[in-house]
This record gives structure tokens, sequence and C-alpha cells, in this order.
């Protein structure tokens, strides 16, 4: 019921308002067109200016609103370089769209007809057309410039030091995946993945793989000032490992491993200090459309010393030892050694 | 200037042949030809047109749906229930149907809305009556186009009613996500039918693309050269070509994409465990699938501005009394940007993992595409300095194409640029861009047409009170949904998400969500006063009674008010100067017609 009473209103909204706009037309028809056309004309002229006073406040506004909601500072080294090339632009682009925009009202304004004006024959002049194309380009080389040398210093191979991390997506969770003490991670297999013992289908034919651990909440530690590697790759669909608060982002793709290296500065502990938000941690959100759950694809990253890292890291199990719960483990990862150095080409694909 | 070397003169048999050329004319068509399988371009570009709104209305319905669901996560409208039955139980969307309702949103809205509805409507009606032609070099083709685009638009209605929902894949529709079954509900009959409808939507832009570059290059009228088309001529001619050659691309992704769906190849597929089992596909690349796509992708949000662009160069032109400033530089500006347009595609991948280097040389082409936009905006504010600006319907809808064209424009500067790209890539930001800059800005180039040319299509005006309505709402309510849009991507929200409050680092946007979305349904039921007005002023408009109600020197305005098949009564009128002849004609009028010869002594544009 009450949702026939709101279509009827609607109705009778559109109604009022076109009679109102049939009546106006009436209206100059009697007063004579020509009258009305320029009382309009200021009326509407002033509306534009009206629009664009509103519009700077409007602006002013929304940007005192958003201030606090706004991403804390970059926490590794490349987000800080990121967050002023950002500044940079914004600061050009600002100039820009504010120049135009108060141009473009105010010459619609101040040219507006009356009763007496006339415009002015004025259709080229190779001087102005040749001052605003270099203008711009000049400034794009300058953007260009900045952008590929931060482009270049995010897209640079890791750290030799950098810790690997496998990180690998699918509907609509994260898999993490550690090398453990040899510190190689094993080959992986697709068509070896069992969802109850083999989330990502460990070749257990390899032995780098026995101590490989998986992290058991899907949780990403890494530890301050150290480099991280991500080997990122996807199960099923294509995903995203976005990361806000390191301003990166890299596709996770079946078939084909992807990385993205960062070096974290700041701890998930000093984050919440700096927020003020007990809750705060970093999360890794998926940014690529994945199905139904893409909006609940959250994983998470902790960045903490490297005692409270080693502390955490002792206390995980390897993935094989977890899904092998059997007393005596297979024969399979013993004589490691011997195979070692013919494995070594194909631990990773 | 001396044009002789670049003229290129039309057969026009009909000019010619003025005896031959009312045939259609004076009997009485029967409605079925006349109104339905009509091959006169004008009767076809309302059907464009007609159909074009009846899709932006059910597209913008869309929106409104899952801005609700985005705005008030926490609500139930059982509204949402009568219109989309068991996909909202008890008024609440299903992740499922919003996921279905983005994709079918933004294919809706950029193909069957801004690309057909945009350049069909604009194509047909003006190419012939702007360039002094009886219609198109094949009306019949012509009509295809249309019929081929109507079977499309049925196909895409069908999917919307399929028991596992219409595609829900992104209106980009990615593969592994896409081809497999087991993946999303929306991969199944709904993303088959999906592919079908692109395929003879393909068709159809390509039967309409082709008819208007050769029309353009033939069927000119005596003394109109190249060099004196109207810039809306210039504009459809490069949007056809652009569509010409980057159609067939996304035709040949889109086969593939059927193969690895129906036949079991692996052109995209790889290493899949997916359902509780491994696929047999190796080797297949997903991120092909992105190349082929892109590769249209991009030029297509070319053809979804470059109509806009020439209308509002039009329109700017015509109600500032003034001629275009630097017509040969907006040409020169569209045939950069129509050529940029093939060679930026992959700065929708930045982050897919492609090698940098190649992502180096594509920051540098997009960036590049920021010169001949920039010098098309500074044009454009010249072309009103000094004017004498009459503010109507469409001269205002122009300005705020302007307006939102450089917004929407700037924020490409952020998004082409790798380094920042890297972040705010799937964001909010890259939401509010497209929809500032191809979403409202092209729509604003629309409606200035439509507000512009409506005389010309059905012998009344529309209503300019209404019109004025519709045109505030949509400006204010534009810049308030997606300004804000602009800080949520900053802050990282990513697009796509059918809820947020288990999100840290996203959660508190909630009040500007809620916000958002109210504009957003007022903004709506605004564009429902003009389809009223619309329809209302077709019947019930002031009538025309002059040729030429604007004051306009270009061709269109020389024939009947309410023009027959043919256009011309008589022969058709030769030209003698450019279309921008906005000055003194010696007896106190403001402009002087294309079709009036050059004055002793006075020298052509």
């Amino acid at each position: 019921m009450s949702g026939f009473i709101t279509i009827l209103l609607v109705i009778l909204v559109f109604i009022i308002i076109y009679q109102i706009g049939k009546a106006s037309e009436y209206a100059a028809a009697m007063r004579g067109q020509e009258v009305v056309k320029y009382k309009t004309n200021r009326v509407i002229g002033w509306m534009l200016v009206a629009f664009f006073i509103l519009g700077l406040y409007g602006i002013w506004k929304c940007n005192e609103y958003f201030k606090p909601l706004m991403l804390p500072v970059a926490a590794c080294e490349n987000g800080v370089k990121y967050d002023s090339m950002f500044f940079t632009t914004l600061v050009v682009t600002g100039l820009v769209f504010f120049a135009t925009q108060a141009v473009l009202f105010w010459f619609a304004f101040r040219y507006q007809t009356t009763e007496k004006s006339k415009s002015f024959y004025f259709a080229h002049s190779n001087k102005l057309e040749l001052i605003w194309t270099t203008i711009p380009a000049i400034a794009m080389a300058i953007l260009v410039a900045i952008g590929l040398r931060n482009w270049a210093a995010v897209t640079s191979p890791a750290p030799a030091e950098a810790t690997v991390v496998e990180i690998v997506g699918k509907q609509f969770n994260w898999l993490v995946r550690y090398p453990g003490k040899d510190n190689e991670l094993g080959k992986r297999d697709f068509r070896k993945i069992n969802d109850a013992t083999n989330v990502l289908g460990l070749d257990w034919t390899d032995p780098h793989n026995s101590d490989d651990i998986i992290s058991q909440k899907g949780e990403l530690h890494c530890v301050v000032g150290k480099a991280v590697k991500l080997l990122i790759g996807s199960r099923d669909v294509i995903h995203d490992v976005g990361l806000s608060h390191f301003r990166l982002k890299m596709d996770a793709v079946p078939g084909i491993t992807t990385t993205l290296w960062f070096k974290p500065t700041i701890t998930t502990d000093s984050m919440k200090r700096i927020t003020g938000n007990p809750n705060f941690v970093y999360e890794i959100s998926c940014d690529q459309m994945c199905g139904k759950g893409h909006y609940s694809m959250r994983g998470t990253i902790i960045v903490e010393t490297q005692a409270e890292y080693d502390k955490w890291m002792s206390e995980q199990q390897t993935y094989y030892a977890e899904s092998n719960p059997a007393p005596a483990a297979p024969a399979a990862p013993a004589g490691a050694t011997k195979a070692d150095s013919n494995m070594k080409a194909v631990s990773m694909k | 200037m001396n044009n002789a070397g670049i003229i290129i003169e039309g057969p026009n048999v009909a000019h010619s042949a003025g005896a031959e050329h009312h045939g259609h004319e004076h009997h009485e068509q029967h409605f079925i030809w006349k109104y339905i399988f009509s091959q006169d371009h004008k009767m076809i570009s309302k059907q464009f047109l007609v159909t074009g709104m009846i899709w932006a209305v059910i597209g913008a319905l869309m929106s409104v749906f899952f801005r609700l669901q985005l705005g008030f996560p926490d609500s139930t409208f059982p509204i949402m229930e009568k219109f989309l039955g068991d996909w909202a139980k008890g008024g609440k969307l299903t992740p499922e149907f919003y996921y279905a309702l983005v994709t079918m949103h933004g294919t809706i809205l950029v193909f069957f809305v801004l690309t057909a509805g945009l350049s069909g409507t604009f194509a047909n009606l003006l190419i012939p009556i702007q360039i002094g032609a009886r219609d198109m070099a094949s009306p019949f083709m012509n009509m295809l186009s249309y019929w081929f685009f109507f079977a499309s638009s049925i196909i895409m209605l069908v999917s919307l009613f399929v028991e596992t929902g219409p595609a829900s894949g992104g209106w980009t529709t990615y593969p592994p996500l896409s081809a497999l079954k087991e993946a999303s509900l929306g991969s199944g009959l709904g993303m088959d039918l999906w592919l079908l409808s692109m395929a003879l939507f393909v068709v159809s832009s390509l039967l309409g693309g082709l008819n208007y570059i050769s029309t353009i290059l033939n069927m000119r009228t005596k003394g109109m050269t190249m060099t004196r088309m109207p810039l809306t001529i210039w504009a459809l001619f490069f949007t056809a070509v652009l569509g010409v050659l980057s159609f067939p691309v996304l035709f040949s992704g889109v086969v593939l994409l059927i193969f690895d769906r129906n036949f079991g190849t692996s052109f995209y597929l790889s290493e899949i465990f997916i359902g509780g089992k491994a696929l047999p596909h190796i080797g297949g690349s997903a991120i092909l699938y992105q190349h082929l796509f892109w590769f249209l992708g991009h030029p297509e949000v070319y053809i979804i501005m470059l109509p806009g662009m020439g209308m509002a160069s039009e329109v700017l032109s015509t109600h500032s009394r003034k001629p275009i400033f630097g017509y040969f530089a907006m040409i020169i500006s569209l045939i950069g940007i129509t050529l940029l347009a093939f060679l930026v595609w992959a700065h929708h991948m930045f982050v897919t993992g492609m090698s940098p280097f190649l992502g180096s040389i594509f920051v540098l082409l997009t960036l590049l595409i920021a010169v001949p936009s920039a010098v098309k905006v500074f044009n454009w504010l010249t072309t009103m300095w000094r004017g004498n600006i009459r503010f109507n319907p469409p001269m205002l809808f122009a300005i705020g194409f302007v307006s939102l064209f450089i917004s929407g424009g700037l924020t490409g500067l952020f998004l082409g640029n790798s380094a920042i790209d890297i972040h705010l890539h799937d964001t909010y930001f890259v939401v509010a861009h497209f929809h500032i800059v191809m979403g409202v800005s092209a729509f604003f180039g629309m409606f200035a047409g439509i507000y512009h040319w409506f005389p010309k299509m059905f012998g009344r005006f529309m209503n300019n009170t209404l019109g004025y309505i519709h045109f505030f709402i949509t400006l204010v309510g534009a810049y308030l949904i997606f300004w804000p849009m602009h800080y949520e991507g900053i802050a990282g929200m990513p697009r796509r998400y059918y809820d947020f409050s288990a999100w840290e680092t996203f959660k508190h946007f909630q009040d500007i969500n809620a916000f958002i979305s109210i504009i957003a349904t007022i903004v709506f039921f605004a564009q429902l006063l003009f389809v009223v007005n619309f329809f209302a002023s077709m019947f019930r408009g002031r009538k025309v009674t002059t040729m030429n109600p604007w004051g306009s020197t270009t061709l269109e305005w020389t024939t009947p008010i309410n023009p027959g098949h043919g256009n011309w009564e008589g022969d058709i009128p030769d030209v003698y100067r450019w279309p921008y002849d906005y000055k003194d004609d010696g007896n106190g009028g403001d402009f002087i017609s294309q079709t009036t010869p050059l004055r002793p002594g006075e020298e052509s544009h």
C-alpha cells in the first residue's frame, strides 16, 4: 500500500512539474518571446555563477569531511614516494581544474546575450593554439618523467635479502605459503590440489615442500624494515592482491606467477597508535571481480618486529605435518639432499 | 584558404538528377514501411534513440537498485522484490544479483545506450542532412544495422530472465570467471546470451559504421569539401572509423570465449582448480582476453566521447553566435585522439603482471592524449569568449559537457600514470573517473544534441523550463554523486563490492555511500522528467514555425520543417563556405548559411 502511495506521489509531482513547464511556455508566448528570452538568460546566467560558487564551497566541505577518513601515512618506502607523486599530480591537475572551470563559468556569465550585445568574429589564432598545445605537452612530459621513475622503482627486482612469500587467491580467500627452513618454496601442481589435505597442490615428491608452511589463519606476517617479495598466483579465476596501506596492487592470474615486493616501515602496533584505532589491521582486498564472494575476500598482513616474527614462525607447523597427521611420514622427503641439486631448477613455477 | 587540392566530389546522383528525387515522398507509405522497417535515415535515427532511451531507463533503474544495497546494506526494500522476485527476497538484494545488476548496468549503458543509442541516433540523423545527401549510402544496410541492434537487445533482455541470471562478471567479463560455469551463477546461460548478444551488436555496429564512412566520403553535396564539414560530421566519421577497426577485435575475443565455454578449447584457460576438480585446460592465457577486449574497450570510450565532442562544438558555436575557435585544430585533435585511441589499451592492464617496460610505453602514449584533449577544451572556452551566449537547454548541456569533460579528463592523468594506477586501479576513483568523463559527460553531449535537433526530428520544441530543471538537477547531482567517490578511491575502496561492513579500512565510508545513493535516486527521477518531456513534446510541444529556429549555418536547417524521405524537396543545395560563418551577413543577421555564395571580395575561411 505504501509503495502504491509513493508511486502516486511521484506521478503527481511529475504532473505538477510538467504543468509548470507548460504554463511558463504559455506565459512566454503571451509576454513576447524576446523579453522573456533575455530575462531567462539573466536568471540562468546567475544560476551558473551560483553553481560555480556553491561548487567551490562544496569541494571545501567535502575535503573537510574526508580528511579524517583517508588512509594513514604509507607503510612502505615506495608508498611514501607514491604519496608525494600523487600530491604533485593533484597540484598540477588542481590548478588546471580551477582555472578552466572558472574561465568556463565566467565566460558563460560575462558573454551572455543581452539586448544589445554582439559577438566578436574570432575564428582562429595560430599563436594561441601553439601555446596551449605546448604547455600541456610540457606538463605531461614532467608527469610522465616522475611517473616512470616511480614505476621503475616499484617494479624493480626485489632486494636479494627479501623474504619470499607465496600468496595464492581462490574463491574466496587467500592462501599464504612460507618456504620454511630451507628457504625454498617447493613445486606445486594444480592437479594435486585437494581441498581437505592439499589446498595448494604441493608436490610431495619435491623435498622443498616438506618444510613449507601454509599460514593457518591466512595471515601474512612480515618483519618491519625487511623487504618482502610476494609470488602471486591463483587457483581458479583472476583475483588481485590489493594493499591499500602500501599503495600497491597486483593481479593473481591462474597459470601465471606475478610478483610484487615492498619494504614495510611501520608495524601494525605502531599503526594502531598512529591511527588511534585499536582495531587497525593491514588488509588485503581482492580488487579484481572474482564472483559472488568477491567483496568478502579479505586477507590480513601483520607487520611486526623480528622477535615477534620469529616467535610466530616457531609456532607454525609445516603443512606436511598438518595435513598428514599420521605418526610416521612416508618416505618421500627422505633422501632429500641427494635429489636437491636436480630439483633446484624446478623449485618454483 | 584554397581547398582546391582536397575537394573530394561526391557522385551525387540524386543531386544532378533533380527530377527523380522525390520518388518516395508523395504516395502514402504503409505504416510498417514508414515506421518499422523504414529505410529513411531519420526514422532509423529515431528508432535508435527510442530504443536507447528505453535501455537507458532500464540501466539507470538497475543502478538505483544496487545503489540502495550500497547505501543501505542493513535495510530491506520490499519494492525491489516486486521488480526482481527471488533475486531480492524480502527486499534484500542477493550478492549474485548485485553483481548481475552491476554487469548489466555497465553493458547496457556502454554499448546499448552510449554506442548504439548515441552514434546510432546522431550519425543517422545528421550525416545525410548535414553533408547534403538524400539518405545513407545504403539505406537497406542502415535498416539492417538497427534490426541487428534490436535482435541483440532482445537477447540481452531475455538474459535478464533466465534462471541463473544474466552475466555477472563485470561488463568486461574477464575469463576464467566468465568462462567457467562453476565460477559463478552468471557464467551459465546468461553469459552465453551475453556473448551472442554482443556478437550481434558488433554486426550492427559494423553495418552502421561502414555506411557512415562511405556516406561521408562519397555522398557530399557539391561544394561540401571535407574541410567544410561541420565538426559533428568529423566526429561521427572518426567514431565510425574507430568502431570499424576495433569492434572486429572484440568479436574475435568473444568468439574465442564462446569456444572456451562450449567446445573445450583453452585460449584463455590454464591450470585451474574449481568446483572441487582440476580442469584439463593448460597453456591458455587469461590476459589474452584482456588484450583483445581492451583493444576494443579503449577505442570504445572514444566511440562514446567523440559524438558528444562534435555535438558540443556545434552547439557551443551556434548558441554563442560565434565560429568554433580553431576549426582545423579541432579536426587535427580529433585525428590525434583517434590514432592514440588505438595505442593505449594496455593502460587498463598495468597491474595484470604485464612487462613493466611495456607499461612505461603505454604511460607515455596515454598521457599524450591529454594534449589533443586540452586543445579541444581551450578551443571550446575560446569559442565562448566574447560570444553572445543564449542559455537554452542545448547550450547549457554543452557547457555542462565541457565542465564534466575537464573534471573527468583530469583524473585520467592519475590513472594513465602506471605508478599512480598501481594503487587506484579498480577503486572508486576509477568509477568516478569514467562515470564523469564517458558516462555523464557523454550523456550531456547527447542531451545537448537531443535538445538542439529535436525541432529537426519532430518539428516541435522540447519544453525549456523542464529542460532547465533537468539540466541543473543532473549537473549538481552528477558532481554530488561522483566527486566524493574520488576520495573513497584514494582511500583504496575497491569497486564491485557488495558490502563494506566487514572491512576495517573501508567501513567508515558508509554514511557517504548512503548520501550518494540518495542523490543517485533523485537524479534518476530527473531523467524520467526528461523522458516525459521528450515524449510529451513529440506530440504536444510548441511547433517550429521557421525552417531555421536556432539561426544555424548548416545544411540540415535548409530542409523543410518536417522533411520527407529524401530530405530536400527540390535540388540539394550547393555549399559555398565553411560551417561556422557566424558573422554579420550585411543585412543585420548574425550568421551566413553554408548555402550562401561568397560575397564579392569575401575570402573563404
